[in-house]
């Protein structure tokens, strides 16, 4: 072998050597050990496809597939509306305000997770948070957000909405490549506002509107931090919320290192992946067809 | 630019509903606990009662939680980012067999969620008597990560070749080449993989619920975590506490992006990292 081909296999070596450790070997362990019984004491037994039998009657997995996914189909749409919107605001203020409200758009995301959680219990409190206090000045009764089964998901939401920073981001960027002569040659054609948002605006920054929907949709099937911060752990908090807050890597983490219940939850983790995989497939497929690639775009 | 003031009071709101629950969480830290609810939409604390910080500190290691996380977020963000680098140079400048497929493995294992990896990963560092100890929280990053190998070779296929072949001409080996070249030409992306690396790690809840039992190795996260479930429900809550722990595990982050706030905005849009 050359040298210099002996040099490039040393560079990437590290990348090799973790991909074998920590991607590939576990996926492929996990897949193993999902079909075996294993609690870290005594070794795996082999269990057939018993694990993912008892998933499927598993009552404590349907209510956090309902929860992770119910979130999933409020929380994207929202967001990316949401971010859409503070994007077209940066987009229109320009210059260095724009750089200015953008900092105040992304600071909550410089937020760890758990003082979000933390933050949101205090916001969200039925009795006396903020969130009630101020819908109370218009003489509405908030709900018990914190504790109502059929509340807590909706406030979940609405924390998760607080955090649209990256989003935003990701938008902005896109917004201000959208040449600006496009919609000036729109206008003398006599376009109105919702015209050249829709026939250029859109299309234009398609490509990054299917991306954010992707990285979103999977951020959100993964929920984790900041449900577990407000709602687990805590023997008071767990029974007050029953199981509205159990989302499906909640539910994936307790088995694993609460009830050391390896085996089950390796099937638990491989079905997941398997939805993100398919979920992100079909995004692809449909995407492909929605997405307007700029020539060259696609590089 | 734009006259309507329709548009200015939707900015100025949406300024607000992001501001103003870090105004509520400061100001409430800084109130006695009977208050902690009360006058929500009041700026500043009455009364003021900074005592908490105080208390806090004696009831929970704060300091040491505090060590440990910059500890193990420079440990996170050091490794990765030079590991990474050193995979991206190897991406970027040399043409081998194999390269396509293995970094085809790069973007594939992008998109990988962490959670189909938890358990065979617990089990390895259970294997090597590492549960326990911090290093399952930062150790994994020293064989690089998919997004900042990604970024960092994009950026390093920007530098013309000639730089590189005129320094090989003058005698230059391949690791000078990487040292001495690739990594101070590539600084801006190295600054963007270290503060996203360094944010990531101190956000961290769940490796070290996993792998963290002794107190006194917690990182902020987790300590606060600890602190909710001890003092927010139950007997005898000490609100208080809980908001003034929220403040110190929250605020020196902030700081970090206020210093590095151009890197945190060009990693976001030419990345799309979270």
């Amino acid at each position: 072998m050359r040298s210099e081909t002996r040099w490039a296999y040393v560079f990437v070596l590290p990348w090799l050597i973790g991909l074998a450790l920590f991607q590939l070997g576990p996926m492929l362990a996990s897949l193993g050990l999902s079909f075996t019984e294993y609690d870290l004491i005594s070794s795996p037994e082999f269990a057939g496809t018993a694990n993912y039998a008892r998933m499927a009657q598993d009552p404590k997995v349907a209510v956090a597939i309902g929860n992770t996914v119910l979130y999933t189909a409020l929380h994207v749409p929202l967001a990316i509306v949401l971010a859409l919107g503070l994007a077209l605001m940066l987009n229109r203020v320009g210059g260095r305000g724009a750089g200015v409200f953008r900092t105040i758009f992304y600071l909550p995301s410089m937020t760890p997770y758990v003082a979000v959680g933390v933050l949101f219990l205090f916001l969200l409190n039925g009795q006396a948070g903020m969130v009630n206090q101020f819908l109370g000045l218009f003489g509405i009764d908030g709900p018990q957000w914190t504790t109502d089964p059929d509340w807590i998901l909706p406030g979940i939401v609405l924390m998760s909405l607080w955090n649209l920073g990256s989003t935003t981001i990701i938008l902005f960027a896109a917004l201000r490549n959208v040449p600006a002569e496009l919609a000036e040659a729109a206008m003398i054609d006599g376009a109105g506002t919702w015209a050249r948002f829709r026939r250029i605006t859109l299309p234009m920054i398609s490509p990054a509107l299917f991306f954010v929907v992707i990285i979103n949709t999977i951020a959100s099937l993964q929920m984790f931090d900041q449900v577990y911060a407000m709602f687990f752990g805590n023997q008071a908090t767990q029974q007050a919320s029953g199981d509205s807050a159990l989302f499906y890597v909640v539910y994936l983490f307790q088995q694993a290192f609460q009830f050391l219940h390896m085996g089950y939850a390796s099937a638990l983790a491989w079905v997941l992946f398997l939805v993100i995989a398919l979920i992100t497939l079909v995004q692809w497929k449909v995407g492909g067809r929605l997405v307007h690639y700029e020539a060259g775009d696609r590089a | 630019m734009t006259r309507r003031p329709f548009f200015w009071l939707m900015l100025a709101a949406a300024s607000v509903i992001f501001l103003y629950p870090f105004v509520w969480l400061v100001v409430a830290s800084l109130k006695p606990r009977s208050y902690t609810f009360s006058d929500p939409f009041v700026p500043w604390p009455d009364p003021f009662a900074p005592e908490s910080y105080a208390a806090v500190w004696e009831a929970a290691p704060m300091l040491a939680w505090l060590v440990n996380t910059v500890l193990v977020g420079l440990a996170a963000a050091v490794t990765v980012t030079l590991s990474s680098a050193f995979v991206a140079f190897g991406f970027a400048y040399f043409r081998f067999p194999g390269r396509n497929v293995i970094f085809a493995s790069v973007l594939g294992t992008m998109m990988l969620p962490a959670a189909v990896t938890l358990v065979p990963t617990y089990l390895i560092w259970h294997a090597a008597g590492l549960t326990g100890t911090q290093v399952p929280l930062w150790a994994g990053n020293l064989f690089g990560s998919a997004f900042y190998i990604f970024l960092l070779r994009q950026f390093l296929l920007g530098v013309p070749r000639y730089v590189f072949e005129a320094a090989r001409v003058d005698g230059a080996s391949y690791l000078d080449l990487f040292w001495r070249i690739a990594l101070p030409l590539a600084k801006p992306a190295l600054i963007i993989a270290f503060v996203f690396e360094l944010k990531a790690s101190w956000f961290d809840l769940m490796k070290p619920l996993i792998y963290l039992q002794d107190p006194a190795l917690f990182t902020l996260p987790r300590g606060l975590k600890a602190i909710v479930d001890q003092f927010y429900q139950g007997g005898d809550p000490k609100w208080e506490l809980v908001l003034a722990a929220s403040v110190i595990t929250t605020l020196p982050l902030i700081v970090v992006f206020f210093a590095g706030q151009r890197y945190f905005v060009q990693g976001v849009a030419t990345t799309g990292h979270r």
